[in-house]
């Protein structure tokens, strides 16, 4: 499903009624349809929560990142895709501020909380931790608190085990639930499937598009397959160390420069997999045109 | 056990326990045992410049320990030279060079087996003061600072990210270090100093559930060495420091061999 099919997440403004969780959905969605437009190096709008302009990085004389600029903004999912090597893990690490480009420059809202689901997660096995207090790390969290957020992701059972005898897939799901309990305004994750299957993938990304329908973050997802997480994207940026192109997952994935980064499978999968999923199926297998709040499961 | 020089051992010894145990911790999680090699090992340069000049010794230690902990982080971003290389080349050059100030020292001649081992038995009254000034210090940062390590030696980009100022954090945790070998190496000398730290948290980890169960077993640990091995170089008349570390030693394989035997089956 793209951007014209998403169903607004509350009822159109009506006069008087504006609070300020109606707005920040409603903005989200007026960003997602700007966006579909392609809107790189237009100027900087005032609500984004992050927004990087002509960023240059380069590293033992080469250059990973070439005027790199890149926004999300509140409720927006930004997907952004690329080859191995394109930079992209660089780039979210200049956006949460871990690096420091060379050149250009990140604005970030004052007082953003983000959640950060790194590529790969390894904690020292000489830590000793249980997942409650890897949850909570860093910040104060009631015990109420992160039950929920573990439950959220359906680790609940994992509270009192230690961090070290998890499974790859087990740890990401609590990795997220340790980004859920800070409540974060943006979410940031890169490429969070290693160790979880095909199957357990599409789940992680429909549990996320469900929770930014729920709580209204933006979400800046890093992928290597554009097929699993399209549903989910409000919008693609094709990173290959600078942005090749952007857009509604559609668009993209007919650009030449995406076929010529992904090869003209890739594109036709995605063609394919748009026919198959631009409707879902009730349980009893009738179609249904656009779930209007919760994502389509993946079948 | 009343002599009034094996009352200052125990209590000089124990002080050292306490306070490195957390930072022991530390140093486990965030794989720096090498680090504290070679920082400790520049002690004896330290050593031998204050003992040179009249100085202070604790003070002349933690100068050249805080230079060498500089210098290690400014080389430790060259990528050509893998990170152990590196620990063990300036532990050795700390080493080398801290023997040749030393055979250069007039008047004189320092020990070097004392300074090597240390002598927890030659503690003065100065030397309590200063382990128990120092070592208060230490205990409080190390408090102060124990929410944002830990998170930082769990995941550091995850740290990072969540506006933990690491950079900040890890200078000040090498602080920490260069400050608690300075008063180590008075007890145990620049070869053992190290394993005041390492040894009881890694004889802490296997017992425990949480970070801070292990700094309190690690100091449980630590200081129980430190009343054994004392208790054993008495007895049977072996040097003080390296009879704890004996100890040490013991507890560490004693904690660690139930999960050894578990791993075989």
């Amino acid at each position: 499903m793209d951007g014209r099919e998403r169903q607004p997440q509350t009822g159109p403004p009506s006069a008087g009624q504006h609070s300020p969780a109606d707005r920040q959905v409603l903005n989200g969605e007026a960003a997602g349809a700007a966006h579909g437009n392609g809107r790189l190096g237009e100027p900087r709008r005032e609500d984004e929560l992050i927004s990087a302009r002509g960023i240059m990085l380069s590293r033992g004389g080469r250059t990973l990142l070439q005027d790199v600029d890149i926004d999300v903004a509140p409720a927006e999912i930004v997907t952004l895709i690329g080859p191995n090597g394109a930079g992209k893990t660089t780039l979210v690490r200049v956006l949460l501020g871990i690096l420091l480009p060379n050149r250009g420059e990140v604005k970030r809202k004052a007082g953003l909380g983000v959640g950060y689901v790194p590529q790969r997660l390894e904690v020292d096995r000489s830590i000793p931790l249980t997942v409650a207090r890897f949850v909570a790390l860093g910040r104060r969290a009631s015990a109420a608190e992160i039950e929920r957020a573990l439950a959220e992701v359906g680790a609940q059972a994992l509270l009192e085990r230690q961090l070290t005898e998890l499974s790859g897939g087990e740890l990401q799901r609590v990795v997220l639930a340790r980004a859920l309990v800070r409540s974060p305004e943006l979410l940031v994750l890169d490429e969070p499937v290693r160790g979880v299957d095909y199957a357990g993938e599409a789940e992680l990304y429909t549990l996320i598009g469900r929770l930014r329908s729920e709580r209204g973050f933006g979400v800046l997802l890093v992928s290597h397959d554009l097929h699993i997480v399209m549903a989910q994207s409000d919008r693609v940026i094709c990173l290959n160390h600078h942005v090749c192109c952007s857009g509604v997952p559609h668009s993209v994935a007919q650009h030449p420069e995406y076929a010529r980064l992904f090869g003209p499978q890739a594109s036709r999968a995605i063609g394919l997999y748009q026919h198959h999923h631009d409707h879902s199926h009730d349980l009893a297998g009738a179609p249904r045109l656009s779930a209007p709040s919760r994502p389509q499961e993946f079948k | 056990m009343t002599e009034p020089y094996l009352m200052r051992a125990l209590l000089g010894g124990m002080g050292l326990a306490l306070v490195a145990a957390p930072l022991g911790c530390f140093v486990v999680w965030r794989r720096m045992a090498y680090f504290g090699e070679a920082v400790a090992q520049s002690g004896l340069i330290g050593i031998a410049l204050g003992l040179a000049f009249a100085l202070n010794l604790t003070a002349s230690v933690l100068v050249v320990t805080l230079a060498v902990s500089g210098l290690l982080l400014l080389l430790s971003r060259q990528t050509l030279v893998p990170i152990d290389t590196l620990l063990g080349l300036v532990a050795h050059a700390a080493l080398a060079l801290g023997v040749i100030t030393a055979s250069l020292i007039q008047g004189p001649q320092l020990d070097l087996m004392t300074f090597l081992f240390g002598d927890i038995f030659a503690i003065s009254r100065a030397d309590l003061r200063w382990i128990y000034f120092g070592g208060l210090l230490t205990l409080a940062l190390e408090i102060w600072l124990w929410r944002p390590l830990l998170a930082i030696s769990v995941h550091e980009d995850l740290a990072a990210a969540e506006g933990t100022r690491t950079e900040y954090f890890k200078g000040l945790f090498v602080l920490l270090l260069a400050l608690v070998v300075a008063i180590a190496i008075k007890i145990v000398g620049v070869l053992l100093t190290v394993a005041f730290l390492i040894m009881p948290a890694a004889a802490a980890r296997p017992l425990s559930e949480t970070p801070e169960q292990m700094a309190v077993f690690a100091a449980i640990f630590g200081m129980l060495s430190v009343a054994l091995g004392l208790f054993l170089s008495v007895a049977l008349d072996t040097p003080g420091g390296p009879s704890i570390v004996l100890m040490l030693a013991a507890f560490f394989i004693a904690a660690v061999f139930p999960s050894v035997l578990r791993q075989r089956r």
